[in-house]
């Protein structure tokens, strides 16, 4: 995979990698000049977590947030997007181990539950965050990223055309 | 650097909605052609089969070069596959996310020095 050639670093800021380790897998991973126990702060509560998860460049806002960062504790965020229908993403912590390592499902997906592992590796005084999104299936994995039908027909007939290009070459 | 650019992406599926434009990139996968051979093919006027064309290549799927009279068209520089798309829209949304993330993970560095400056507070 060439994701990381995608993701060059920009003098300011630390990289986002993004990268499909297969099928069914995608792998986040990014620094943060901080020690680990204040980054895992930052995903386990709630009032931290409600100012970054929707990014308002996105155009997203975060309708309802809410993190019960236990072993077997839920969480459920509502999203609104640009005035449209809004979304909930909810699931159950799997594992909790301050500061390295959380756990959870995603269990809004229809084809199945996802699993979310995220982990903190603290290296000096930054953290290497790695979030790793398993999926049950293929097409369950785009739409985690919320792929919604239209937007996977598209794909689906650049697929064919693509095929096409390539078998001309 | 790639450039992980929405809007661009929009321009992209755009191009792709359209039954003749997906014809025009399949034949240009086949051979490079006129802007006539393309009209002369798609059974279209030469302003409408160049509407398409421009289309095509502001999205970057289509570049086109004029020598003398002729302006031939090929296949352009940008690659577009779902993993590529896929992947760049993945990674805006946590690009974005993770410099909100910053800002939050510096607020929260600056409160514990402050507070282990002053200790009891």
């Amino acid at each position: 995979m060439d994701a990381a050639r995608k993701s060059e670093p920009t003098p300011v800021k630390n990289p986002t990698t993004v990268e499909r380790t297969s099928e069914r897998e995608f792998v986040v991973t990014r620094t943060f000049d901080a020690p680990a126990r204040i980054v895992y702060e930052a995903w386990t509560k709630p009032e931290l977590l409600k100012q970054w998860w929707a990014p308002k460049s996105m155009g997203m806002s975060l309708l309802s947030c809410e993190a019960d960062v236990r072993v077997g504790g839920g969480y459920r965020f509502v999203f609104g997007h640009e005035g449209s229908e809004t979304m909930a993403f909810f699931g159950k912590y799997l594992e909790v181990v301050p500061p390295s390592r959380l756990v959870w499902t995603n269990d809004e997906g229809e084809g199945g539950q996802a699993v979310t592992t995220l982990t903190f590796e603290e290296k000096g005084d930054k953290t290497l965050l790695v979030l790793r999104e398993r999926h049950p299936s293929k097409e369950a994995t785009d739409e985690g990223i919320g792929f919604g039908e239209g937007l996977r027909e598209t794909f689906g007939q650049l697929d064919e055309l693509l095929v096409t290009l390539r078998a001309a070459r | 650097m790639v450039q992980y650019d929405g809007a661009r992406l929009d321009v992209s599926f755009a191009a792709l909605s359209d039954a003749t434009r997906r014809g025009v990139l399949e034949q240009l996968g086949r051979a490079d052609a006129s802007i006539t051979d393309l009209a002369e093919r798609f059974r279209m006027t030469l302003t409408g089969i160049k509407k398409h064309v421009g289309v095509l290549e502001q999205a970057g799927l289509v570049t086109t070069e004029k020598v003398g009279r002729v302006r031939t068209c090929r296949l352009g520089p940008r690659r577009l596959e779902e993993e590529t798309a896929w992947i760049e829209r993945l990674h805006r949304l946590w690009d974005a996310r993770f410099d909100a993330l910053d800002e939050v993970v510096e607020e929260l560095k600056q409160k514990e020095k402050t507070h282990g400056r002053s200790k009891k507070k």
